[in-house]
């Protein structure tokens, strides 16, 4: 018997109404849950919790490190979940904007603005079969997508989301986070050559010459904030920044806005974005060192790939562009609210919250410029890409490097020296973005087109 | 110290189970109908020819070479830039002595550069033994440019 679909019942106006409860309850939800979860999975409150709620000394009780190790366990979850999420509506929002930039639809069915696109794909990878070609080794080809899930998650340790709002803040920061990214490189190589097909081979190769040459420029660059916080930890770097724009490492020193823009090309790179997407692709290598993956094997790829957006975006956010540092609010106003008590008051978390909604929206507009990136730039070439990163980025990360050596002598005996430095790019950059909206204005008006938000 | 790399092992644990559960929940509820052209290599649609693991020109050892140097460098590099910052704070003599020896290390790392550079090891599309044959072993830009002249 055939039934009427009960789709064509939900009003317009409900359909947007639910999309907007999950579209921000979802990472609403989530960002609440780390922002409880950070500082209180910490060790000291959990052998507080330990010594009042059992009644034993967390010293001499031999279960004290499994509850810490459980604590961190429930957070590392919730970090992964929200990667995995963020990547989703990552790819939701790159569909969005690259729709609008082409002049096509894109994603409107599932939802108001197409959002349930991403639910309803990773429902669909999570029904399809597992295909393991015949022929590919498969222990290599099923281990694969673990190293790449791994490399990912393990960023999360240390990036930041607040004051206090982070896993755990390695006293190696940087240098681990570089160490674990990594490990995606050995899934890609992995998958590529369990494959046993010459796409994937040829796209494993490529990946591997791409990304492991990017990580030389991106490591020199990096050392650029380094030098200048005299710190490897991540929040060590974000509180030797100052919360406005002439305070930030980017700005303090001139050699240290060259870094940026190395740093920045260089994830691109690692990150295997357009305009160097040339592992995977579709026009010449099928679909690269994912050819022959399909089901949730697939779907993990695909999270990572669009998860590592979020983590390229924070992580050049932490190092370069002031992290969570709020206007007005110094360490004494956080150690004035955060008190001698086991668990803080209000007003502490409120300034925590605070600092993860800065840190969270300075994410969102580095990850809307990786978006813009891609359609905007063509694909280059496999030699280019190679010239471009051994014949100028490299240089020019070298020269920026000892620039910053010098730079920081000078700044040791003339500490004015950074700030004239911030706020002259600082006012240069206000001045690029000002040109940059007048130019898109002018585009506008000479195209007789006009800014048309109807179609969300 | 230990909680913190504690914490580096159960992110570890948790994101393979992550992978895991994921695929262990999608072999449980999806279909499995094995089928043995299913099961094939693809290869645009034709059955494959031979295995995919045959001798080929990767044209990247030597860049990987470089790589490894490079990185190694990089890695030594990492703690004397994490304390620059403090000696250049404590005064100007040990200041100079920092930086001489970051220099120093620089210095060998781009005269190091400078020569694979000058050797011609960086260049992806390699001119070997002198002169190619027309059409063979120069750069697509330098193909490109004789074209369109």
């Amino acid at each position: 018997m055939p039934t009427k679909r009960t789709a064509s019942k939900i009003s317009p106006r409900t359909v947007v109404l639910v999309t907007l409860a999950v579209g921000l309850g979802l990472p609403g939800a989530l960002f609440a849950a780390i922002l409880l979860l950070s500082p209180l999975t910490k060790p000291a409150v959990i052998d507080a919790l330990v010594g009042r709620v059992l009644g034993v000394d967390p010293a001499t009780w031999p279960w004290t490190g499994l509850a810490e190790g459980v604590a961190v366990g429930i957070l590392a979850f919730i970090l992964v979940n929200f990667g995995a999420i963020v990547s989703g509506m990552t790819v939701w929002w790159e569909m969005r904007v690259s729709s609008r930039m082409q002049s096509r639809v894109g994603y409107n069915r599932a939802g108001a603005a197409g959002f349930f696109q991403w639910i309803a794909d990773a429902v669909k990878l999570l029904f399809k079969e597992d295909l393991i070609p015949a022929d590919a080794d498969q222990i290599l080809f099923r281990s694969a997508p673990y190293f790449v899930m791994a490399g990912f998650a393990l960023a999360f340790v240390v990036l930041p989301f607040g004051e206090s709002l982070i896993a755990a803040d390695l006293n190696v920061g940087v240098f681990y986070l570089i160490a674990v990214t990594a490990l995606v490189v050995v899934g890609i190589l992995l998958a590529g050559w369990s494959s046993n097909s010459k796409w994937a081979l040829f796209g494993g190769m490529r990946s591997a010459a791409q990304v492991i040459s990017y990580e030389i420029p991106a490591g020199v660059a990096v050392m650029v904030p380094i030098l200048m916080s005299g710190t490897l930890s991540m929040q060590g770097i974000v509180r030797a920044q100052g919360a406005w724009p002439w305070q930030w490492n980017v700005f303090t020193n001139p050699a240290s806005t060259v870094a940026f823009a190395i740093f920045f090309i260089s994830q691109l790179a690692e990150g295997n974005r357009t305009p160097f997407d040339l592992p995977e692709a579709e026009s010449e290598l099928v679909a690269g060192y994912l050819s022959e993956y399909s089901g949730f094997r697939f779907a993990l790829y695909f999270l990572v790939e669009f998860g590592n957006l979020w983590v390229m975006a924070a992580v050049a956010t932490t190092l370069f562009l002031g992290g969570w540092q709020v206007p007005f609010v110094g360490p004494e106003a956080y150690a004035a609210a955060r008190g001698a008590e086991l668990i803080p008051g209000a007003a502490w978390w409120g300034l925590e919250a605070l600092s993860m909604v800065v840190m969270v929206l300075k994410t969102l507009v580095v990850l809307n410029l990786i978006v813009w990136v891609r359609w905007t730039l063509p694909r280059i070439r496999i030699d280019q890409m190679m010239n471009l990163c051994w014949k100028y980025l490299v240089p020019w990360a070298f020269a920026s490097f000892l620039f910053t050596l010098l730079w920081q002598l000078a700044v040791a005996g003339t500490p004015a020296l950074a700030t004239v430095s911030g706020i002259a790019l600082t006012a240069a950059t206000a001045l690029l973005l000002v040109l940059f909206l007048r130019q898109t204005r002018a585009n506008l008006v000479a195209m007789g087109d006009r800014v048309d938000l109807t179609n969300w | 110290m230990g909680f913190e790399f504690g914490a580096v092992l159960v992110f570890a644990i948790v994101a393979v189970g992550f992978a895991f559960g994921g695929i262990t929940l999608s072999r449980l509820i999806g279909p499995r109908i094995p089928n043995a052209e299913k099961s094939t290599i693809y290869e645009c649609g034709e059955r494959p020819v031979g295995a995919a693991w045959f001798n080929f020109n990767p044209r990247f050892y030597l860049v990987a070479l470089v790589f490894v140097i490079f990185e190694v460098d990089i890695a030594l590099t990492f703690p004397v830039v994490a304390v620059y910052r403090r000696w250049t704070e404590a005064g100007p003599s040990v200041a100079w002595v920092a930086l001489f020896e970051l220099a120093l290390f620089v210095a060998i790392l781009v005269a190091g550069l400078a020569w694979v550079w000058a050797h011609g090891d960086l260049a992806w599309v390699k001119e070997l033994g002198g002169n190619p044959a027309p059409g063979q072993g120069e750069t697509p830009a330098a193909a490109g440019t004789k074209k369109a002249a």
